[in-house]
């Protein structure tokens, strides 16, 4: 089991508010990501809930039982650090044991688990390895041993990839999902890349300046974001905001269209423009768009290859049935 | 692309260091040259010194017979060793608890610590003179070794303090998600990763202390002496006894030259408190 809660949870460093009472919920089995640029205090939830900052204000719960004041030993969560945090004088298998030591559990169960922790993560041959003998991402897999083997209510991950290069980032954000498919243990995800927020949570949790600011699946926050910071921040390439005319011809202060949902014609279209930069990626093209009212540069991606270079005239049209609304306030209008 | 450095310059930087090195080493070369001489062409002009007198053991021998060499080794021993103990016992929770847990004033203390370094010991050592008379503590082992702690207390907690703080949060915080308790992440994931850096600076204490000779020429007499006060007591004013003189210093600076030696790699870490790795 591994429901969490947090009624009116409150962090202040000193006198600077880092989190303002906040609720949440997680269910158990859900696979949570908190996302958010840096600095929003996206680490700061997690750590609270691990138990490694006290709150403020507020409670914790974790399967219905008050766990504000437990320390984090008792909690029954693992953590996953951005800089894996392995035991650099222990090796591999002794990094493996060590919570399962600490909980003194006996010594054939412990060779049970670790071998099956080395198994699932293709480690068996490192078992007897330093941590200092391994390559980055074989270090993420002891520090994720590490964490299974305890067998937690939950698991908590820090940025867990953001040491890693981007082919390694792919394949392992692929086994932390197949993980969370096979163990259907709740897991909560820290990372500021909105990409492996969409690809792997279940809810995304978007926060800035400690505040949250929409909760939701990775489509829903992409089909209706509820104001422009998470319209803006959901989506690669970002959103183009428009004002002006443009937004008011819709009843709006700002509309938002996707880069994706831009239609290009060489000929004939809603609104001209100059091509400035085109990215030609093969399987698609990012053209952006200069000399539109409201909004410089328009993105556009195209599917596959289009024939523009820089200078071009080109026309474009926005899908009207996917151009959001937003008011003075940033809010979504229904 | 890496900088260019000539044979040439290789060669004349070489020959510099060498010469530098020569010239740092030197007085303990003479030291030993003299030792080997007679007491009457020790006191001859350098070069008839080195070329123009034969070589002897006496003054060794000489030395072991005046004065009792093993009584003040072992008196080195034990105020150096321990000393060195009982530092470490109030310095460990002390670096420990500023690194871990600082507070407003952590910075402070350190630095006030640090100050008492600058003050000339013997602007302390009426009090700590009469203190002693009066608590017997003169001539005594246990004395200088409080003393002689007391003295190395803030390099060592300093240097604890500077290893403590290399060893990063997230590996404790993560002994912490991991069950232990204070105690098991003291003992199984602090306490090895810091061994190295309390090696060094176990190290570096006991040169300091073996070294010391201010407390312990004013401290001592004849019982508690460690070889410092062996030394001194070869340059007495009644006459040069040059020979002597040095064949003393080479027996009360062989040990500790040796354990230097073998230990070469740690205490150049120690030496420069942590900056280099």
């Amino acid at each position: 089991m591994g429901r969490i809660q947090l009624k009116q949870v409150q962090k202040n460093f000193g006198d600077v508010e880092v989190i303002p009472p906040l609720d949440l919920e997680i269910e158990d089995g859900e696979f949570v990501v908190f996302v958010g640029p840096s600095g929003c205090g996206k680490s700061t939830l997690l750590r609270l809930i691990a138990g490694l900052e006290d709150t403020t204000s507020g409670n914790i719960e974790i399967d219905g039982a008050d766990a504000t004041a437990t320390p984090p030993a008792k909690r029954g969560l693992a953590m996953v650090f951005q800089s894996y945090a392995l035991y650099p004088h222990m090796s591999v298998r002794k990094n493996i044991a060590f919570p399962m030591r600490m909980a003194k559990l006996s010594q054939e169960e412990q060779d049970r688990r670790i071998e099956a922790a080395a198994r699932s993560l293709n480690l068996t041959e490192y078992l007897d390895r330093k941590p200092g003998q391994l390559s980055g991402g074989q270090r993420q897999r002891v520090a994720i041993g590490r964490a299974i083997v305890r067998e937690p209510a939950a698991f908590l991950f820090d940025e867990p990839l953001s040491n890693l290069d981007a082919a390694l980032r792919v394949g392992m954000r692929m086994e932390i999902s197949e993980l969370h498919k096979k163990l259907d243990t709740t897991m909560i995800y820290v990372t500021h890349d909105q990409v492996e927020a969409m690809t792997m949570a279940d809810k995304i949790v978007v926060l800035q300046a400690g505040v949250i600011e929409q909760v939701g699946s990775p489509l829903e926050l992409y089909r209706n974001p509820s104001n422009l910071f998470v319209a803006g921040f959901i989506g690669s390439p970002k959103m183009n905001f428009i004002e002006g005319s443009k937004a008011a011809k819709h009843g709006a202060a700002t509309i938002g269209i996707r880069p994706e949902h831009i239609d290009v014609s060489t000929s004939k279209g809603l609104w001209k423009g100059t091509v400035g930069v085109a990215e030609h990626l093969g399987s698609d093209t990012f053209i952006h768009v200069h000399g539109i009212a409201g909004c410089d540069p328009l993105t556009v991606r195209a599917d596959g290859e289009v024939g523009v270079n820089h200078g071009d005239e080109i026309h474009v049209t926005p899908k009207s049935e996917l151009i959001h609304k937003f008011n003075e306030d940033g809010l979504r209008i229904k | 692309m890496a900088r260019e450095v000539s044979n040439k310059t290789k060669i004349l930087n070489t020959a510099a260091a060498g010469t530098l090195g020569f010239f740092l080493f030197f007085p303990i070369l003479w030291i030993v040259i003299l030792s080997l001489k007679t007491e009457q062409d020790a006191i001859r002009a350098p070069l008839e010194v080195l070329f123009g007198s034969g070589w002897t053991f006496d003054s060794f021998g000489e030395v072991q017979e005046r004065s009792d060499y093993f009584k003040h080794f072992s008196n080195s021993v034990f105020i150096s060793v321990g000393s060195t103990v009982l530092g470490l016992l109030i310095a460990i929770p002390a670096a420990w608890s500023m690194a871990f847990v600082p507070a407003k004033h952590t910075k402070n203390v350190l630095m006030w610590m640090l100050s008492t370094k600058m003050l000339p010991p013997v602007g302390v050592l009426v009090p700590i003179y009469l203190i002693f008379r009066d608590a017997g503590l003169l001539d005594t082992r246990i004395g200088l070794t409080v003393v002689l702690m007391l003295i190395n207390l803030p390099i060592i907690i300093w240097m604890l303090y500077t290893y403590f703080k290399e060893i990063p949060g997230e590996i404790l915080e993560a002994a912490r998600m991991d069950g232990a308790t204070l105690r098991g992440e003291i003992l199984y994931v602090l306490t090895p990763m810091a061994i190295p850096g309390m090696a060094s600076t176990v190290l570096l204490n006991i040169i300091l202390a073996w070294n010391e000779a201010f407390w312990t020429i004013n401290l001592t007499a004849a019982n508690a002496a460690p070889l410092t006060a062996f030394i001194a007591s070869y340059s007495s004013p009644e006459g040069l006894f040059y020979a002597k003189l040095s064949a003393a210093s080479v027996m009360a600076i062989a040990p500790i030259l040796i354990m230097g030696w073998f230990s070469q790699k740690q205490l150049v870490r120690g030496l420069t408190f942590g900056a280099v790795k």
